[in-house]
């Protein structure tokens, strides 16, 4: 055995540091990694396996439980997909009511990230702000879709439910405020000396690192590569409004960070242009598909955290025989073998936390009294066990 | 299409059969033993981005779909190979595309691929003491 790689530091399978299952063996010389194994399945479902047994409009239900923070980009990915072996052109106002929610994720995705990458950094003044300005992100999601996560709007020739035109002041107040917040928290995490310490020259990607293990998304933007499958491969409505790509050239963690945050304002863009462009498009919402016929197609979008690619095959019948899903994560993790080797164990998590691996935070309570038949505990009820659980514990 | 005739002339002969259902799309099918040669002259050759394989279970072959994106030129290549059903393997591409190693132990633990000259052939998704034989994603498997 290599005398450098006696100590192992696990990291997982259940870890603090890590809000989901998986497993990191840290071979370590010292306080330096000098190598890595990543070890997966600790959540496995077999959706792949399930999608064989749905029927293909069931399928986006399933899918947009992959995630719950990209709860949008898997059935965007799935129904282009099947857009594809269809050859079907989905109607305008889809197009724009596809690119407004993909891009209202973005937003709450990235200060979701954002706020983490504070926490891990033991940081949780980033990490209150960034959440704080993430909230009302959702609740217009809510109010638009009716969830703040698993919207299950989008099907295959379109979306499900359209977006009123009383809605569009309301969305347009929120997001036109989100603006100014955002380029505060941004210069404040950027002029920062604690976090550009932690994360500049930590965790560098090279382009060919990139190409070597196919990472794609926001990790291989910060270094550089410029790739986006918004403009590269244009779906929904991203060829009609305007917008730029952003790149950075250090491929560090500071890189990834700058990248993300300036992607919000390139996400706020196309959420406004679409609100502008809502009460002019007029027209069906979705295109009528009855028969799926034999065949295959590719579809992939943009998620937050880079490219999602699904691969679909029918033989006629009204399931899928193949369903073949590959998230962006599944790229970018492996991307661990260029950037954290030779860096210290305490940067380890950091580094982890960069790629923005996904976690899932979607849990809401509806206590439900059925004999009676009303639901028991309203938000103020909920917010005031909360409080009162706090002082019990502060008092003993 | 610029990157069909690319690949037409450096793969020629080897080529069994293109399709192209539309403009952005194209698959073209190579047989088992000119596979290396095929990857090669996608990936180092055109510079095609490796995105992902697919395994799919065909009940009297398996086939397996390595696709590769060419995002300027907005097109996805998909390699197809077919295998056979009795003694399905092929070899494997770890050593040129290094993030190709973790889909090759899930093809191989999901459907009984094997992967000749993997570097790392174990379990990925699965539990280490799961039955051997057992591939929960092949159709005989329900």
């Amino acid at each position: 055995m290599d005398e450098r790689k006696k100590v192992v530091v696990p990291i997982g399978p259940y870890h603090p540091l890590l809000e989901e299952p998986e497993f990191f063996s840290l071979y370590c010389d010292g306080e330096r990694v000098v190598d890595m194994e990543w070890e997966a399945g600790y959540n496995h479902r077999g959706i792949e396996k399930l999608a064989e047994n749905k029927h293909w409009d069931q399928v986006p239900f399933l899918v947009e439980r992959i995630c719950g923070i990209c709860s949008n980009s898997h059935p965007v990915a799935y129904c282009n997909a099947v857009e594809d072996l269809l050859g079907l052109e989905i109607p305008e106002r889809a197009k724009y009511l596809r690119s407004l929610i993909s891009e209202m994720e973005r937003v709450h995705s990235h200060l979701l990230w954002v706020g983490l990458a504070g926490h891990f950094l033991g940081y949780n003044t980033v990490f209150m702000w960034a959440w704080k300005y993430r909230e009302p992100v959702l609740d217009m999601f809510e109010l638009i879709t009716g969830n703040r996560n698993n919207y299950g709007i989008m099907k295959i020739g379109g979306v499900r439910r359209d977006v009123a035109d009383e809605d569009i002041p309301t969305l347009k107040a929120v997001f036109g405020g989100l603006k100014g917040k955002v380029e505060m928290l941004t210069k404040a995490v950027l002029d920062d000396p604690v976090l550009a310490a932690r994360l500049k020259g930590v965790g560098v990607l090279t382009p060919q690192d990139i190409r070597d293990y196919g990472a794609v998304g926001p990790v291989a933007r910060a270094s550089g590569v410029d790739i986006d499958v918004r403009r590269d491969s244009p779906y929904a409505a991203y060829d009609r409004v305007d917008w730029k790509v952003i790149t950075q050239p250090d491929g560090d963690l500071l890189a990834r960070a700058v990248v993300r945050l300036l992607e919000i304002f390139e996400s706020l863009k196309i959420i406004d242009q679409c609100l502008e462009a809502l009460p002019r498009v007029r027209g069906d919402y979705a295109a009528e598909v009855r028969e799926i016929p034999p065949g295959e197609g590719i579809g992939h979008a943009e998620a937050l955290r880079g490219e999602v690619f699904h691969y679909i095959r029918s033989d006629g019948s009204n399931r899928p025989v193949r369903h073949k899903v590959r998230a962006p994560s599944y790229v970018n993790i492996p991307t661990f073998k260029a950037s954290c080797i030779g860096e210290t164990i305490a940067d380890v998590a950091i580094i982890l936390a960069g790629v923005d691996p996904c976690y899932c935070c979607t849990e809401r309570v509806a206590v439900y009294d059925t004999d009676r038949k009303k639901t028991m505990y309203t938000f103020d009820d909920l917010v005031k066990l909360s409080q009162e659980k706090t002082r019990k514990i502060r008092h003993g | 299409m610029k990157i069909l005739e690319q690949l037409k002339e450096k793969l020629a002969d080897k080529i069994v059969k293109i399709e192209q259902p539309n403009k952005t799309r194209l698959y073209i099918t190579v047989d088992r033993k000119d596979l290396s040669e095929a990857v090669q002259a996608v990936f180092s050759g055109l510079g095609g981005r490796y995105v992902i394989a697919s395994a799919v279970d065909n009940f009297d072959n398996f086939e397996i779909l390595y696709h590769f994106a060419f995002d300027r030129e907005n097109v996805m290549v998909s390699l197809r190979v077919f295998l056979e059903r009795e003694k399905p393997e092929v070899e494997s591409f770890a050593a040129l595309i290094p993030g190709i190693a973790y889909i090759e132990r899930e093809m191989w633990e999901l459907f009984g691929i094997n992967f000749l000259n993997h570097p790392n052939l174990k379990h990925f998704l699965l539990p280490v003491d799961w039955p051997e034989g057992n591939y929960p994603l092949r159709k005989a498997n329900g």
